[in-house]
């Protein structure tokens, strides 16, 4: 396949890049922060976001979507980490859409795809529960009860727990806590009783949440896939949300950049342009070797997921810790080279570093996936 | 793409009916590399694997059918390429005149030229070097100073040049030469190809810390060059020096990314694995997986800017980019690979053993512009930094 984008993609590039530069650019981020925000996203561009189907990116026509596949969704969400845009987009239309669109049974289907697509419901995974990703790790209980399970236990570093109106929710129905097997999915209700969701206040000013589930009942029709076969649906949805924020953090990789090489081009000392010195000028070109190879395996990662979605573990694993190093990279050298301005709030680097370090915990960190790599290699 | 698929077939019976065996075995070292030319031991099966895709055209599958190649698009050269690794198969030949010169030649030379050097570049029956660096004009490659005199009917060559990668196994060289000694440095330089098989032109090996002489001094006492051996205009060799550098800077780019054995295979097979199933040194294991995923990423950008270049797209000045980090990347696989090897890999073994190929890739970033020039080159044509 190509490692170019088609037609189709560019245009959607093209108006991901223009919108939320005007509507949705990191002085919203700024803002929500100050005002201290209670829903940490702003629901107008939200709704903007669904009118342009990018909530149904990932969602079959017949449910309303668009279905455009990885690479597009991996487009919008690079743009959005251009612009630091806050949105429940990745939880929602990325992983969301993905565990109900390749899981979920008819019924489940019918019920939320059409409302994910048009923007009306937002989805949370809640999957870890130390502080290190883990998601064969599961304290969370269901048991059998009537003909349904009792969920119990509690769930950490929810992105967009405290917003979302179904959790999806990994719980143990079998097996000891760190078996493989014997791991559940079920989509929980946020309102369900026993559910209650407590919003954390994150360096990146983004949602998370923990999530606490007490003697929580669901019906057996709250599966998503098979009893004690959740971890593989489980990779398949959190690959889906890796490769997102991979091409997250590529964008805000490449935003970095770019403002430091206009800084660069700009700012003046011992009455030269600093671009002129040769050692900033290596610093700047290895980082953007560095940016290439990481949009190359985004890239790579997205068109695995669209043509062999079962095939795109390595890859998807590979472009996660890539980025993860690349965009620290990033932000960690913008820093460098703005001097003293770099540090202040009031310049926009600093949400760019702290959003990148929780971008790249997520759902597993660079150390995590070359561990899984090297696993996955046989070595 | 219906056609596509039928050529895929086609490609597909082909390769399975006539690549040997032996040519389907992943390359152990550099010294498995076919280069041909008129002083090369081939093995059998290299000659007949050689003869079999020259005849076909698909040692050069882009280059026209007139001049040795295929004609193929890139579409289809992609194909060949894909078909090719799918069973392993060996490239059957790798040289200068493929990677360098005949890029050069197809963008500048005239029909006799491409008539008379491209085939037997194609077939393998001539093997080029590559005359730029002198002893005082390396990453300023542009001081040159060999004289190149007009004498009526043809050209007197004189001077030194330094660094000539198989020099002393190679058949012709094309030299960049100085025919204006007035005109500023880049507007008085040409672009020449040399028989070396006369008294004017002579060699003399280097030794390097490999232990390898893979390069030459290389001398011009009055040797002979002909007319029509001028490649592009009188005094304009600097374009066809610069366009043939981008291609070089490719190769040497790509090449620790290829067919090459993964890394954690021959660490696993020298180090075996812990009860946990890990490879028994942790920390080496670590530096390891971030080592593939990077290999993925390079080769993948490889990929990609190969891409974009066809669809337009892109600058030129990727290929810096390429250059610099592949063989950046190339010394830091081989040093993992001494890790792995352990006290085993200290002593010296045969031509093709661990620490030569160690030693070689460190000078993979000063040949063909070091890692600091091309650096330079992307914060100015890509980034378009200031210079002071
Ligand atoms: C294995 C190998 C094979 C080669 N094969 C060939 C061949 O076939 N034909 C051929 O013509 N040549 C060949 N070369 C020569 C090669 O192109 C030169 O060695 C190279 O261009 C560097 O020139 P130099 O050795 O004179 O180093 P110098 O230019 O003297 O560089 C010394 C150091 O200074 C740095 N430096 C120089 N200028 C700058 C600058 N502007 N900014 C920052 N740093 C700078 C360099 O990066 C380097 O670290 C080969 C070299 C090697 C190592």
């Amino acid at each position: 396949m190509s490692m170019v984008l088609n037609d189709d993609a560019n245009m959607l590039k093209d108006a991901a890049r223009g919108f939320l530069g005007k509507s949705a650019p990191v002085s919203q981020l700024r803002k929500l922060r100050d005002d201290g925000s209670e829903d940490g996203f702003d629901r107008q561009t939200w709704a903007a976001m669904a009118e342009m189907g990018w909530t149904g990116v990932l969602v079959p026509e017949a449910h309303g979507g668009v279905d455009m596949g990885y690479v597009a969704a991996g487009v919008i969400a690079e743009e959005m980490g251009r612009t630091l845009t806050a949105s429940p987009y990745l939880s929602t239309a990325v992983m969301g859409a993905t565990a109900l669109s390749r899981f979920g049974s008819d019924a489940q289907k019918s019920e939320w795809l059409p409302k994910l697509a048009a923007g009306e419901a937002v989805t949370a995974v809640a999957v870890d529960e130390g502080r290190k990703h883990n998601p064969a790790r599961v304290g969370v209980t269901a048991e059998r009860s009537g003909n349904g399970f009792r969920l119990n236990g509690r769930k950490g570093f929810v992105a967009e727990g405290h917003v979302a109106d179904m959790l999806i929710v990994s719980a143990r129905t079998a097996g000891g806590e760190a078996d493989a097997e014997g791991i559940t999915l079920f989509l929980v209700p946020r309102n369900a009783a026993g559910v209650s969701v407590e919003r954390a206040d994150m360096v990146d000013s983004r949602n998370s949440a923990s999530v606490t589930l007490e003697n929580v009942d669901v019906t057996a029709d709250a599966v998503l896939g098979e009893v004690d076969g959740g971890l593989k649906p489980l990779e398949a949805v959190l690959d889906a949300g890796r490769a997102g924020l991979a091409a997250e953090m590529s964008g805000s990789a490449q935003q970095c950049l770019e403002t430091t090489a206009d800084y660069l081009k700009e700012r003046k000392q011992f009455g030269q342009i600093i671009g002129t010195f040769q050692a900033l000028q290596h610093r700047a070109a290895h980082l953007y070797s560095e940016v290439e190879l990481g949009k190359s395996i985004v890239l790579k990662a997205l068109q695995t997921l669209d043509a062999a979605p079962e095939h795109a573990a390595m890859m998807v694993c590979a472009a996660k810790a890539k980025l993860g190093q690349v965009a620290q990279l990033a932000a960690r050298e913008a820093i460098q080279m703005h001097g003293g301005i770099g540090m202040t709030d009031e310049f926009d680097i600093g949400f760019y570093i702290k959003r990148i370090r929780v971008a790249e915990a997520l759902y597993g960190d660079a150390n995590y996936h070359a561990d899984k790599f090297a696993r996955m290699r046989k070595y | 793409m219906p056609d596509l698929d039928a050529f895929r077939a086609e490609v597909r019976d082909w390769l399975d009916a006539n690549c040997p065996e032996e040519m389907r075995q992943p390359m152990e070292s550099e010294a498995d590399i076919v280069w041909g030319g008129k002083k090369f031991n081939f093995t059998e099966p290299q000659k007949l694997w050689l003869d079999r895709m020259a005849a076909k055209g698909w040692t050069v599958p882009e280059w026209p059918v007139e001049y040795g190649g295929a004609g193929l698009s890139k579409p289809e050269a992609k194909v060949l390429r894909e078909e090719m690794q799918r069973i392993k198969a060996r490239t059957p030949l790798q040289s200068f005149g493929i990677w360098m010169l005949g890029p050069a030649l197809l963008k500048y030379g005239t029909h006799e030229q491409k008539l008379e050097h491209l085939p037997p570049i194609a077939r393998g029956e001539i093997r080029w070097a590559q005359g730029y660096s002198e002893p005082n004009a390396g990453s300023d490659l542009a001081s040159l100073m060999t004289k190149c005199e007009d004498k009526g009917d043809h050209y007197l060559v004189n001077g030194q040049k330094v660094w000539t990668s198989y020099a002393d196994r190679a058949d012709w060289i094309f030299v960049l030469v100085r025919t204006d000694f007035d005109a500023p440095k880049h507007l008085g330089i040409s672009f020449i190809l040399v028989d070396m098989d006369q008294p004017g032109v002579s060699t003399r090996p280097i030794k390097l810390i490999s232990g390898r002489s893979p390069f030459c001094e290389t001398f011009f006492d009055d040797a002979r060059a002909e007319k029509h051996n001028l490649v592009g205009e009188l005094n304009r060799g600097w374009d066809v020096a610069k366009y043939l550098l981008t291609h070089e800077r490719e190769m040497i780019g790509g090449m620790g990314s290829g067919a090459m054995r993964p890394m954690g295979d021959i660490a696993v097979q020298q180090i075996g694995l812990d009860e946990s199933g890990r490879l028994a040194d942790p920390m080496l294991r670590t530096d390891i997986a971030r080592a593939e995923i990077d290999g993925l990423a390079f080769m993948a950008t490889m990929e990609r800017v190969a891409d974009e270049a066809k669809a337009g797209q892109g600058t030129g000045a990727n290929s810096s980019m390429l250059k610099y980090y592949g063989t950046e990347f190339n010394k830091r696989r081989l040093e993992l690979m001494m890790d792995s090897a352990g006290s085993e890999a200290l002593e010296w073994g045969a031509d093709d053993d661990v620490a030569r190929n160690w030693l070689r890739t460190k000078g993979n970033s000063i040949e063909g512009g070091t890692s600091e020039v091309q650096l330079n080159i992307i914060a100015k044509r890509i980034l378009e930094l200031p210079s002071a």
